[in-house]
This record gives structure tokens, sequence and C-alpha cells, in this order.
């Protein structure tokens, strides 16, 4: 068991930029689908939430159960993959070294960055399909603007990416995991997901800012009159930039 | 001005690479780096040449990872320069022709062993066969195993293997192999005598005496972020009329042309007065053995790196 003369001759070649992306994203959907504590973040919460918000009175909505829910588990789908899924992987990998390690390979930066965005993508288109078809078959009745639900969605995932990244690229693995969940879960519970906001009182007032608030309030005012509302699209920019923008300032390789 | 020197350049160099032919693979100059108060590397030079292996030799702590870190770009100098194929550092062509393999990590958590080094392959463009590699480095039964669920001697051993599958020029190894029982170890040394033999350049750390004396060309003792020795094994161990052994405690020999010392008690140096040469010592020592009936072993002439090591950064443990 020797190995042959020449086997190792230097050929250092970087591979085509296109092969490494669709080798980086079908790696990272791989990890995603394979995590057991993913799937069940973002596909089996969702979709067991919206069954039994639409099945089960406990808070008491104006108007169909299902058309509020609907849009509310969106927009949960949407944090969970974006958010709390990208921050708990980052966080991970920085801790492992894989990040640092990444960084001494041919795979540039901004290919990496674009395979992780392409997976995410990947899996909302997933987590929105499944949603929606049981939406339907429990009785859901949207109004049809699929280019004003695109933008809210492009837009909340964007938001949700930076902070995500924000927290993963600078805590500790085990901190990124814990805060993500903590946040997933208190973002879900003041954010207009399962129960309306103007339930909250005047807090209502500062919880609509919210980018969970605003990206499920903004799908179901579309949904249910087929109108955008300005401010959520405006809200979801705002922290978009932010959050993109203080990741890219604030992540750490390692 | 660069341009003109490599020009000249005539044919029949050894490398088909224009630095390899120009140039030391890796220069080290008066290389500093600093963690706040701590100088974990002060002032130290080398230079390692295309196609050899080049061993960091030095106790915990001598500073071998910080000058590795800094050749491979992850850390910035303090003071010096490094040039690694003739380019900085972080020369973003370096990250194509050099390999990486740090001491530790660098494996998606949840990735099978085989994924890991297929995603690897993929970033390049005439990468090694992953199930060669695969095979070749024992890793065949765990391609399906997770990074995390890896033993220490497996991750070590997969690390090395995501270093070479692009067909480096050049590769840094951090302790290539810190835990690994004596069969992979082989494996290992295999790998790393075909890469040299081949034409790639290699820097390992080590703190393991042997594994310097088996590969390596070149030996750099440092210690405390210093050099303190470097030259070939050759050049290191040679002992000019001197023989050592191991034997039982006390003996009483009595070698004609030669001084018997016992340190510590059981090793035993044998050294010649004036003109007695090695073999006549070693002649010497044989027959005082085979006249009283005594067994040693580890009989050899010269030193071993263990001794030039150990006389050079002392016994005392490091943490």
């Amino acid at each position: 068991m020797t190995w042959e003369a020449g086997a190792l001759t230097p050929a250092p070649e970087a591979a085509p930029r296109r092969a490494m992306l669709k080798a980086q994203t079908l790696a990272e959907l791989r990890l995603t689908v394979r995590n057991g504590e993913q799937v069940l973040l973002n596909l089996i919460i969702p979709l067991g939430l919206l069954t039994v918000l639409a099945k089960v009175p406990f808070v008491s909505i104006d108007g169909s159960r299902i058309a509020f829910a609907v849009p509310g588990v969106l927009a949960l789908a949407v944090m969970s993959s974006a958010f709390t899924g990208q921050a708990i992987a980052t966080g991970f990998e920085r801790y492992y070294g894989v990040l640092k390690r990444l960084g001494a390979t041919p795979l540039p930066r901004s290919t990496l960055l674009l395979a992780k965005t392409l997976a995410v993508l990947t899996v909302e288109v997933l987590q929105l399909g499944a949603i929606c078809a049981l939406g339907l078959a429990l009785g859901w009745n949207p109004q049809a603007n699929v280019v004003g639900a695109l933008l809210l969605i492009a837009l909340g995932t964007a938001a949700f990416s930076g902070l995500g990244l924000l927290l993963g690229g600078t805590l500790r693995g085990l901190t990124s995991l814990a805060v993500a969940n903590l946040l997933w879960f208190v973002l879900m519970a003041l954010g207009g997901v399962v129960f309306p906001l103007r339930e909250t009182g005047a807090g209502a007032q500062v919880l609509q800012y919210l980018p969970t608030a605003a990206l499920s309030d903004g799908l179901r005012t579309l949904t249910q009159h087929g109108d955008l509302v300005g401010r959520d699209v405006l809200t979801l920019a705002v922290w978009s930039v932010l959050a993109l923008g203080a990741a890219a300032r604030a992540f750490r390789w390692e | 001005m660069s341009h003109i020197r490599s020009s000249q350049v005539g044919p029949g160099g050894r490398g088909q690479y224009d630095d390899r032919v120009t140039a030391t693979a890796l220069e080290v100059v008066d290389l500093v780096k600093r963690y706040g108060d701590r100088t974990a590397v002060d002032g130290l030079t080398f230079s390692v040449q295309p196609g050899t292996i080049c061993a960091l030799l030095g106790p915990n702590g001598a500073g071998k990872t910080s000058t590795v870190e800094v050749c491979e770009g992850f850390r910035t100098a303090d003071g010096g320069t490094v040039r690694v194929l003739g380019q900085s550092p972080d020369a973003p062509s370096l990250r194509v022709k050099v390999g990486v393999m740090p001491q530790s990590g660098g494996g998606y958590p949840g990735m099978p062993a085989g994924e890991l080094l297929r995603l690897m392959a993929a970033y390049h463009r005439n990468p090694l066969s992953p199930a060669l590699l695969l095979e070749r480095l024992g890793l065949l039964e765990v391609q399906k195993t997770a990074w995390r669920r890896l033993s220490g001697g497996q991750q070590q051993r997969l690390s090395l293997a995501m270093a070479v599958i692009g067909r480096p020029e050049l590769v840094f190894l951090d302790e290539p192999t810190a835990g690994l029982d004596p069969q992979a170890r082989r494996a290992t040394w295999e790998l790393l005598d075909a890469l040299r033999r081949d034409g790639v350049t290699v820097l390992l750390t080590t703190h393991l005496m042997d594994e310097a004396e088996q590969l390596a060309d070149h030996v750099v003792v440092i210690d405390h972020g210093r050099k303190v020795a470097e030259g070939s094994v050759e050049e290191l161990t040679r002992g000019d009329g001197q023989v050592r052994f191991r034997g039982p405690v006390g003996l009483a020999m009595d070698v004609p042309g030669a001084v018997v010392t016992e340190d510590p008690a059981g090793s035993y140096l044998v050294e010649g007065i004036g003109q007695s040469d090695v073999p006549a010592l070693l002649a010497g020592v044989t027959a005082w053995c085979a006249l009283q009936g005594v067994l040693v072993s580890d009989l050899r002439a010269g030193r071993s790196l263990e001794d030039v090591f150990l006389h050079l950064t002392g016994t005392e443990v490091r943490t």
C-alpha cells in the first residue's frame, strides 16, 4: 500500500466558482435536512402550530381563524430558518473552527455566504410550500398578491439573516444556541404569531416594529385584503440594513 | 525588477513553477509574535527549500503553532517578514497553492467524514481521489460517521487528508501525528514521504523526536520563541568519537582508549580519548559485554536527536 510515483505531484488550481457554489449549497442543505433539531424548528413546529391555531379557539380572533393563522406561521417559518437556524449553525461552525479552516481553502467568502443564502431560500420554499398547502387544506382562502408576498418574505429573510449572522458571528456556539432559541420564542410570543398584537394593549405601538410583527402583520393584511402596508415594508427594510450592516462589521470568522 | 530577475532563470529548473525555481518555498526572517505582554515568537529566522520536509521541533509552548499560523495567514506578525512561495501569507492565490492542517478542529460537526473530504475536493480542479485518501489513511470504515463522533486520531487523519486533497505545492501541518496509534502514524509518515518524493514542500511542527528524525530533511529546534539549533538530522546528531547505550545500572565497564560515564542511571556514554574512532569504540563495548555476559540495548554511535533536544531545551517539564 504505497503511493505510486507522481500521484501527489502538485497541481493546485481552484475549481470554477459555479462548481464551488453548487457543492457548498448542497452541503449546507444536507446539513440542515440531516439535523433533527432544525427540521423540528423549521417544519414540524410551524405545521403543528398552524393546525392548533386553526382548530383550537384559545384566543379570540376577529373573522377567519385560518386567515389569521397562516400569515403568522409563515413569518415564524422565515424566522426559524433565516434567523435561528443560521445563528445556531454559524455559532457552531465558528466554535468547531470550520469557518477558519474554510478561510484557508480556495472557497471565496462571498461564495460561502451566497451558498448559505441559497440554502436558506431553498428551505424556505419547502417550508412555505408545506405551510400554504396545509393552510389551503384547512380552508384558507387568501388574496393572491404574489409579488407583494415575495417582497415581504425577501425583506424578512434579509433582516433575519442579518440578525442570525450577527448572533452566530459574535457569540460562542452554545451561547448562540441558547440566545437564538430564546429570541425565537420571545419573537414568536410577542410578534403577532400566536395572538393578535392588539391583545398586548399599549405595547402594540412598540411591538409592531419587531421584524416578526412587521412580517406577520404585513403578510396578514396582504393575504386578507390584498394591500401592501408601507409601514411594514419600511420596518423590514430598516431592520435589513441595520442587521446586515452590523453583522458585516462585527462578524468574526473564528 | 522582479520581472527581469525571473526572466533570467534559464531552463533546467527543478520544478514546473517559476516561484519554486526562483525562491525558497518558505522564508521566515526575524519573526515576532506577541499576545499582550507575552512574546510567543521572538526573532525567529529559518527557511524551507522546495520539495523538502522541514520540522519545527520544540517543547509545548515553544511558539511552534504561532509561527505556523502566521505562515498560514491566520495571524499577523508583530515584526519581521514571512514569504510563502514568494508572496505575503495573506495573498489570495496561496489559498489554492497551500494546504493547511490546523492543530485541531476544522470539520462541520454534523458532516460525515467522506462528505467532508468530497466537499474539500470540490473546491479544487484537480483533486486527489477522496476514496483513495480515505483508504490509505484507514478511514473507509468511518466515512459515514459525523466529524464530531470521530475519535481524535480519526479527526487528525481526516484533517491531513483535507490539507492535501487539492494537490498543493506546500503544506503546513501542525502536529500531524499527535495522538495517533503506531499504524496510523506509519500511514501518515508514508503519505508525507510520498509528498516530498513528488515535489511537495512540507513544514510540520512536532515535539516527537523520532518523527523529526524519520521524516525531516531539515530540523529547526525552537524554544521560548527562539531558534536554538538548526540543521539536518545528521548535522544535529553528529557526535564524533561517542557511543551510547543502555544497560544494567552500575556497570564497571572498561574500554581501551575511552572514558565510560553513566548518566542517568542505566544510560552510558563512551567517549574516545584522542584518536579513537567510532568503530573501535563499538568493538570495545561489544567485546567487553561478550566477555562479561552483559546484555545492553540501544547501542548507537553519536547522539540521538532526543539527546540534542534535551541538551538544548532542558529537562524541565513544560505545561
